[in-house]
């Protein structure tokens, strides 16, 4: 058994048959795999779209200016997503922490417009249980606030290791996956906000 | 991150001792762990069946409840797919796949780690069900509404979905980390088209993992909902189709077919060529017939629910879908029949194994595209016809594939050959008792016998049958023995195989049996398919065998297995309550923080 040695970024460094960075990769399959999770959530969705027995319907309660907005707001989050990758891969230590700490600001009020959304349809006679709009609205938009929540924690993380100067421009790629992973959950909201809200 | 000290002076891997499998990281480990794991849970699978077989010997029998046969066939169902032939496969794959490509491991073995022991967490979360007020009884694809609250009250249906969801993130985990290994960690000049069988068909058998599982995650979801929340996913007083679950589960259920089938396809067409001194017959088209196989296997799902009433469009498609299928493993079954033709063949347990494989996976496939068939699909539906065509696949084509595996790397996993003589008894022994065992199945279920009833009337005519299929089965629990005593005496007094035992022409025959550690001493340059039959075999052995410079393994580590515990704990929380979930959550944040920042991997 050889004596093992290593330097910080063996593995990173080791060269791939396609030349493509491992860890990218897998994450790519990831978000493949994350596109049958979410298909499979919005195709039962809409195959039970108008088959309520009992109201409240989609019309009567979704709020198209309200969700707009907050589609915005996510939509600027992948904004300054690309902003917090330029800076640390240019090595800018000040735009790093920023852009990250926008991103998951903006994350998190995404977050807050949904949970008052839920209140707001809950009061208004919407619960998980009352019909088959309530349960498969709820969980489809609840299972994305929950990707949506993960990231935001992900992104503290970075923003933590930033603050504490561990993200140099050589480790670039943990925001780039991060990134991969936040725009993923941005077009999901696209697809869910156009079929859910604009198209009834 | 880190600092560079901690890498340099770990130790490499710690040579023995529970801690260190506990902690290892290296993919040879893994897969022996995988396989001694699922072979466990083969037993219990078996050890279930024979119970069934046992009260369906004659008629009115009265040895196991309606109620424990119910849960009988559920957990024989389960067990056998997801707990047995699943891992004895990922356990090929951990072993072999570094070995076949030319790489020191897997790309991301802490990763790799971290699937194994939630497989076995979610293996043994399952089988608790027993001890805790009773397995699931509604059959392995679990239809709705009979798993509703309203008809399944007891705690056996949240076993089982929430069972399925910790045994689903194996599978993930494992999917993308052999695509990864298999796209990204190839030695120099193995081109795609450079790559053995076997890697090709845990790829396609990969991307199907990846694409599938989510399918049954929402499914279950749903149902876990529809038991926790009271929500109406499933519920057809609300306007909900419980067909939807159907859709759902099949969805996810007929690639899963090929889950399970691909990897024992890929054994065989490694085997075959060895013992037939020939390279595998047209080897492209078994890769793009394989490939083909993996697309097509999400056209075919509602074959499933022909009964259902879906109406004569979708029933003619999937009708339609389903013969062209036969297409691409027909031709399979050509070329395999082409490697052998004109070769010098020898008969060892291995190739006996395969060529059992092929007669047969084509007689399973026979049947299959009998009921390929809408109309005799609906003669057909469950009855034991139906069983006799899934053992056939899985029993005489899976398990008998893996055997032919076992039988074939045996000797590179263990460095000793498993006795020739108990080997071929072991075939024979199992070859004809599994057909004593599931042909009659085959009439049984013309004649109108129903699945997953648990007893039947005396005089209708298939009294005689049933009792000689319960025979058959003394018969594989015999072989089964046999192959036992085979392994624990071999592991012992087996022949020295030394690197090479059967003149294989894949990478793996040019290292030492078993492999050191580091696999490769020199990462070797391919050059052709199968390199060790080439002129530059010799030269490729010596420098595969030659250390060319430091070589860097990955440290172990035990959060992968914290992380693992962590997750099953947060999930069996839903079942046994907070008490156990908060701690889950808890353990599962602190190994996952505790694994991303470990140093250097």
């Amino acid at each position: 058994m050889a004596v093992a040695t290593a330097t910080v970024a063996a593995h990173e460094a080791h060269p791939t048959s396609t030349g493509l960075n491992s860890r990218k990769m897998l994450f790519w399959a990831f978000l493949g795999s994350e596109c049958m999770f979410f298909g499979s959530l919005i195709a039962t969705y809409l195959v039970y779209r108008g088959r309520d027995q009992v109201g409240p319907h989609p019309h009567e309660i979704l709020n198209i200016p309200f969700t707009s907005v907050s589609a915005f707001v996510l939509l600027m989050s992948s904004l300054t997503m690309v902003l917090a990758l330029a800076a640390v891969q240019h090595g800018n230590v000040r735009g790093t922490r920023i852009w990250l700490a926008a991103t998951a600001l903006l994350g998190m009020t995404f977050l807050a417009g949904q949970c008052y959304e839920f209140t707001q349809f809950y009061f208004e006679g919407l619960a998980l249980q009352t019909n088959l709009f309530g349960t498969t609205f709820f969980v489809l938009t609840g299972f994305h606030g929950t990707h949506v929540t993960v990231g935001v924690i992900w992104l503290w993380t970075l923003f933590v290791m930033a603050m504490q100067g561990r993200l140099p421009r050589e480790r670039a790629l943990d925001v780039e996956i991060a990134g991969l992973y936040w725009h993923f959950v941005d077009v999901v909201w696209i697809a869910i906000f156009t079929l859910v809200y604009l198209i009834q | 991150m880190a600092t560079t000290t901690a890498a340099i002076h770990a130790p490499v891997q710690a040579e023995s001792g529970l801690w260190s499998w506990i902690t290892t990281v290296d993919h040879k480990r893994i897969g022996i762990l995988y396989g001694t794991t699922a072979f466990v849970f083969f037993l219990i699978g078996g050890l279930e069946a024979t119970i069934m077989r046992l009260q369906l010997m004659r008629p009115d029998n009265t040895l196991v409840s309606p109620d424990f046969y119910n849960e009988l066939f559920t957990m024989h169902g389960t067990t056998m797919i997801f707990l047995a032939v699943m891992p004895l496969s990922a356990s090929f794959f951990n072993f072999l796949i570094p070995l076949m490509i030319g790489a020191r491991d897997v790309a991301f073995p802490r990763l790799n780690a971290f699937s194994y022991w939630i497989f076995l967490f979610g293996a043994i979360f399952l089988n608790l069900s027993f001890f805790f007020g009773g397995a699931p009884d509604v059959g392995w694809f679990g239809y709705s509404n009979l798993t509703s609250k309203q008809f399944s009250p007891g705690h056996g249906v949240d076993f089982w979905a929430v069972g399925l969801q910790i045994l689903g993130i194996a599978s993930l985990a494992a999917g993308f980390n052999f695509i990864v290994t298999i796209v990204n960690m190839r030695a120099p000049g193995m081109k795609l088209m450079r790559m053995p069988l076997f890697v090709w068909m845990t790829l396609v058998t990969s991307f199907l993992i990846i694409l599938a599982f989510p399918v049954i995650t929402v499914a279950l979801v749903f149902l876990l909902f529809d038991r926790f929340t009271g929500t109406n996913f499933y519920v057809p007083a609300a306007g909900a189709d419980p067909v939807l679950w159907q859709h759902l589960f099949w969805l996810f259920g007929h690639p899963e077919v090929y889950i399970l089938i691909l990897p024992a396809m890929g054994i065989i067409s490694e085997v075959l060529p060895t013992f037939s001194r020939k390279p595998l017959f047209g080897y492209p088209v078994v890769v793009y017939s394989g490939i083909f196989i993996g697309f097509m296997g999400w056209g075919v799902w509602s074959h499933h629910m022909f009964a259902v009433g879906l109406g004569p469009l979708a029933d003619s498609f999937f009708a339609l879908t389903t013969m062209l299928i036969a297409i691409p493993t027909g031709v399979k079954i050509f070329n395999w029949l082409g490697t052998i033709w004109g070769g010098r063949i020898e008969f060892k347990t291995a190739m006996l194994f395969a060529l059992g494989f092929i007669a047969m996976f084509t007689m399973g496939g026979l049947s299959g595209f009998m009921h390929a068939s809408p109309p005799a699909d609906l003669q057909q539906t469950d009855t034991y016809f139906v069983v006799a065509h899934i053992h056939y696949v899985l029993y005489g084509g899976a398990i008998m594939g893996i055997f032919a595996g076992i039988y074939y790397w045996f000797p590179k996993i263990t460095g000793r050959k498993l006795g020739e003589g108990l080997g071929q008894l072991h075939f024979w022994l199992n070859f004809v008792a599994l057909n004593v065992t599931f042909f009659p199945m085959h009439f049984v279920g013309l004649l109108g016998m129903p699945r997953r009833i648990y007893t039947y009337a005396p005089h209708m005519g298939f009294d005689w049958m049933n009792l000689l299929s319960t025979a058959g089965v003394f018969g594989i629990i015999a072989a089964v023995l046999v192959f036992m005593w085979n392994v624990s005496r071999s592991l012992r007094h087996g022949e020295v195989a030394g690197p090479d035992p059967w003149g294989g022409a894949t990478l793996e025959w040019a290292i030492p049996s078993p492999p050191p550690a580091h696999n490769f001493g020199t990462i070797p340059t391919v050059h052709s398919l199968d390199p060790l039959w080439h002129r530059e075999g010799p030269e490729l052995v010596k420098t595969a065998n030659r250390i060319g410079g430091p070589i860097h393994m990955p440290p172990g580590s035990h959060w992968p297995m914290a992380s693992a515990l962590g997750i099953t704990l947060l999930l069996s929380g839903m079942v046994f309550g907070w008490w156990l979930g908060i701690p889950g959550v808890l353990i599962t944040l602190y190994g996952i923080y505790s694994w991303a920042f470990e140093p250097c991997t």
